[in-house]
């Protein structure tokens, strides 16, 4: 990864730097909820928490107009959260209660919000690519000007149904942008172990699809990546490649023993490439706000993942009919 | 204020584990995210981090301990100032968590198979009396629904490999380009999964797509995205995202192609909650049933037959015409066998019926046309009447529609069986090439004619 650059352009408003702060640590304090709601047996199954990578929707959310449209893989509440999703009803579908997004019915993998084009939630690693790229489809037959951003992983990228979409979005010239979020691990596999050529931001170059390369862990960088994707879409050009170089400092899923790397790797990268460490310097040396204004964000999301939470515990589970609803329209 | 620190479920199947060894001490700051022990779980040794920031007050349960039992207090965590002495005695563990493995609700536990009570049965006509008919093939009767439905509404595009310039594989989009344009009329690249899942996702955002797979065997390439994402999204959104999306094309066996290009999938979608499959036999039900598919908000399968493509029918020629889904249709009535079938399989069904004719036997012969929804409830009247039942189709026999048709028959009409169902399938074999053996393989009329005599003890 490279070292970090990006000071706060001169363009960047205190309103910005805040903004991207408090949605950043939204996303944070969501999820070490989310990782203490699983220990007390709250929350069961799978849930892939998004720590450490907050900067990558934030950063695109803040690339993105009303309308658009994103879905993305199973590692799914920090994108929830970036577009206005309610926390209380993103935490209450990880509890599995009728106060979920999904009534409960979905769980941490598969939730949706069509009021905030937010498409899923998908369990199965890359499958979400395609679904992307027909959002983009709907979009342009509608001819209504909107993109779609369609997340997957480095470990998805070696997923054949990639690549089958990557020729027909760019055959088609689909307004989608293919945001990789490389966060250098697939489940447990570095990315050297399972991927021949490191550079994944080049895997559109075969079908003509422009792609780049930026620092997940800046999301000035992130947003200013996302700024030129979106435009070069809705030009009409056709989709792009965003390769985001991020890290996970959590395990893969809630039971991941860790062995695949050290202790160290994961406390240099906190300590020294945090995200939103990044932002409260910027926040600081730019003056705009102090300390004790930073720890009154910091008391306002703790309230509202708290509020979440109790949500989550007092949402009744779903009623017994609810098992037979929603099978079909 | 003091927080106790719970032992953790480390994985979805922990109740309990070894404090294996602590990484911090009694008087020890600690951050959110730093790790405060090693727990092993049933799966593997696990680390357990810090969520809120404060001072190791006390440490409850000392390393080395097996079997804590989760959400049992293993530490207390006080706040700047908060002498550890003022740490609060550890309350009991706390009831177990109300989610997790709760059991499941007893009321819903018996109805596993059909839950709403069997369909009640609509004998009501297809078109009215009177109304004139043209005869027309199974093809023309699929392009002239596509056509109908196209121009009804801009929403709805056909997708597939040679749906356009070519003019359709077996020129069931012939003339559609041409009406349309290619906007609406999409050639694929020859890519089963991908375009598969481009319109599901098209099919969320807004659209109405009719997917044209040149073969159901290739849609095996995209079965992931017909039944996890096009069949499950709308329980999984809890009512709030819809699939509208027809897949379509010729299934089972066609003409010498051999296994890879043989096989009846009927059996394997009509298994799965959330998708509808039809699987037309004649003309105006593959117009009246294609039309309804189009129009239907959910993922419809639309299992056709390349050898009935040419076979013309009389259609009804009426403006607005279309069929239910999940009503069967009684092809010929009769008294002494229910005969069961569905797509090509109502060709040997029909002919067997003829032959039972001709040796006095009376048979009943309902084309099922949906398989989900099922029509149990018309099977069910018919034998009730008649007191056997032989089901035909061209799958292989286990976990057939036979299959369940009979399960059906035994748990509902038990006490007017006077002999056991017999379903008569396709052999339990991939399909040969030869000509000789592929005979063999598939079902035929005499098959049915015996297996109705055997059920009449004739």
């Amino acid at each position: 990864m490279a070292a970090r650059k990006t000071a706060a352009k001169s363009n960047t408003s205190k309103d910005e730097l805040l903004a991207y702060y408090r949605d950043m640590l939204l996303i944070r304090r969501f999820e070490e909820k989310a990782g203490q709601l699983y220990g007390m047996g709250l929350i069961g199954g799978f849930c892939h928490l998004y720590i450490g990578q907050e900067a990558v929707v934030v950063g695109l959310e803040a690339a993105a107009e009303e309308g658009d449209k994103r879905i993305t893989s199973y590692r799914d509440h920090g994108h929830m959260l970036a577009c206005g999703m309610d926390p209380k009803g993103v935490m209450a579908e990880l509890t599995g209660r009728a106060g979920g997004l999904s009534k409960g019915k979905g769980g941490s993998m598969h939730m949706f919000s069509k009021e905030k084009h937010f498409y899923g939630g998908h369990g199965i690693v890359g499958a979400q690519v395609p679904l992307g790229a027909g959002l983009a489809f709907a979009d342009k037959y509608k001819g209504n000007g909107r993109v779609s951003f369609a997340y997957f992983g480095d470990g998805a990228a070696n997923q054949g149904q990639i690549y089958e979409t990557f020729n027909m979005a760019a055959l088609w010239k689909l307004p989608v942008i293919f945001v990789i979020e490389n966060n250098q691990y697939a489940m447990g596999t570095a990315q050297r172990r399972s991927t021949s050529t490191p550079d994944l931001y080049t895997r559109g170059e075969a079908f003509g699809i422009p792609g780049e390369v930026v620092d997940g862990m800046d999301v000035l960088a992130v947003k200013a990546a996302g700024e030129k994707a979106v435009a070069h879409c809705r030009a009409g050009d056709g989709p792009y490649i965003l390769e985001v170089k991020t890290y996970r400092y959590r395990g893969h899923s809630m039971s991941d023993p860790a062995k695949y790397r050290t202790r160290e790797e994961v406390q240099k990268i906190r300590e020294e490439r945090d995200a939103i460490e990044h932002v409260r310097e910027l926040i600081l040396q730019g003056k705009h706000a102090t300390d004790d204004d930073l720890k009154a964000i910091d008391r306002d999301i703790k309230a509202i993942v708290n509020e979440a939470a109790e949500f989550s515990r007092e949402s009744p589970e779903p009623d017994v009919s609810e098992l037979w609803t929603d099978i079909y329209a | 204020m003091a927080t106790e620190i719970l032992m953790p479920a480390l994985s979805p199947t922990m109740e309990e584990g070894k404090l294996a060894k602590w990484l911090v001490k009694e008087g020890d700051k600690v951050t959110s995210g730093q790790i405060l022990a090693e727990i092993e779980t049933d799966k593997a040794t696990m680390e357990f981090e810090a969520v809120d920031e404060g001072t190791v007050g006390r440490i409850l349960v000392a390393e080395g301990t097996e079997g804590v039992k989760v959400n049992t207090p293993i530490a207390v965590l006080v706040e700047e100032g908060e002498s550890a002495g003022a740490t609060p005695a550890p309350k009991a563990a706390p009831a177990a968590a109300p989610a997790g493995v709760a059991a499941e609700p007893a009321a819903v536990a018996a109805t596993a198979i059909s839950a709403p009570a069997a369909p009640a049965v609509d004998a009501s006509p297809d078109w009215p009396a009177g109304t004139p008919m043209k005869t027309m093939t199974v093809r023309e009767a699929l392009r002239e629904a596509m056509a109908e439905e196209m121009a009804r509404d801009e929403d709805v595009y056909l997708m597939g490999e040679e749906v356009g310039e070519y003019q359709g594989a077996y020129k069931i989009s012939q003339g559609l380009l041409d009406q349309f344009g290619p906007k609406r009329v999409i050639d694929t690249p020859i890519t089963e999964h991908g375009f598969a899942g481009i319109a599901v996702g098209s099919a969320f955002g807004g659209l109405r797509p009719i997917v044209e797979f040149m073969t159901f065997n290739f849609a095996m390439q995209a079965i992931d995205q017909i039944i996890n994402s096009a069949a499950k999204t709308l329980y999984m959104s809890g009512g709030q995202m819809g699939c509208p999306i027809v897949f379509r094309g010729p299934n089972g066996a066609a003409a010498r192609v051999a296994a890879q290009h043989s096989q009846d999938y009927a059996a394997w979608y009509a298994m799965v909650p959330g998708l509808k499959v039809v699987m037309p036999y004649s003309a105006a039900d593959a117009k009246g049933l294609l039309k309804t598919a189009i129009r239907d908000p959910n993922p419809v399968i639309f299992l056709e037959n390349e050898i009935l493509y040419g076979r013309s029918f009389d259609v009804p020629d009426m403006e607005g015409f279309t069929i239910p889904f999940g009503k069967a249709k009684v092809w010929r009535e009769g008294t002494d066998v229910t005969l069961v079938s569905f797509g090509i399989g109502m060709s040997h069904t029909l002919e067997a019926a003829d032959k039972l004719a001709a040796e006095g036997i009376s048979a009943e012969v309902i084309d099922l046309r949906t398989l989900r929804p099922l029509d149990t409830g018309t099977v069910i009247r018919s034998v009730m009447k008649t007191n056997r039942c032989v089901t035909v189709e061209e799958g292989w026999p286990v976990c057939s529609i036979g299959n369940h048709i009979s399960a059906v028959l035994m748990q509902e009409a038990f006490d007017w069986l006077d002999a056991p169902v017999i379903n008569c399938t396709g052999k339990d074999v991939p399909m040969p090439y030869a000509a000789n053996l592929e005979k063999l393989a598939l079902v035929t009329s005499d098959e049915v004619v015996a297996a109705a005599k055997k059920v009449t003890y004739r």
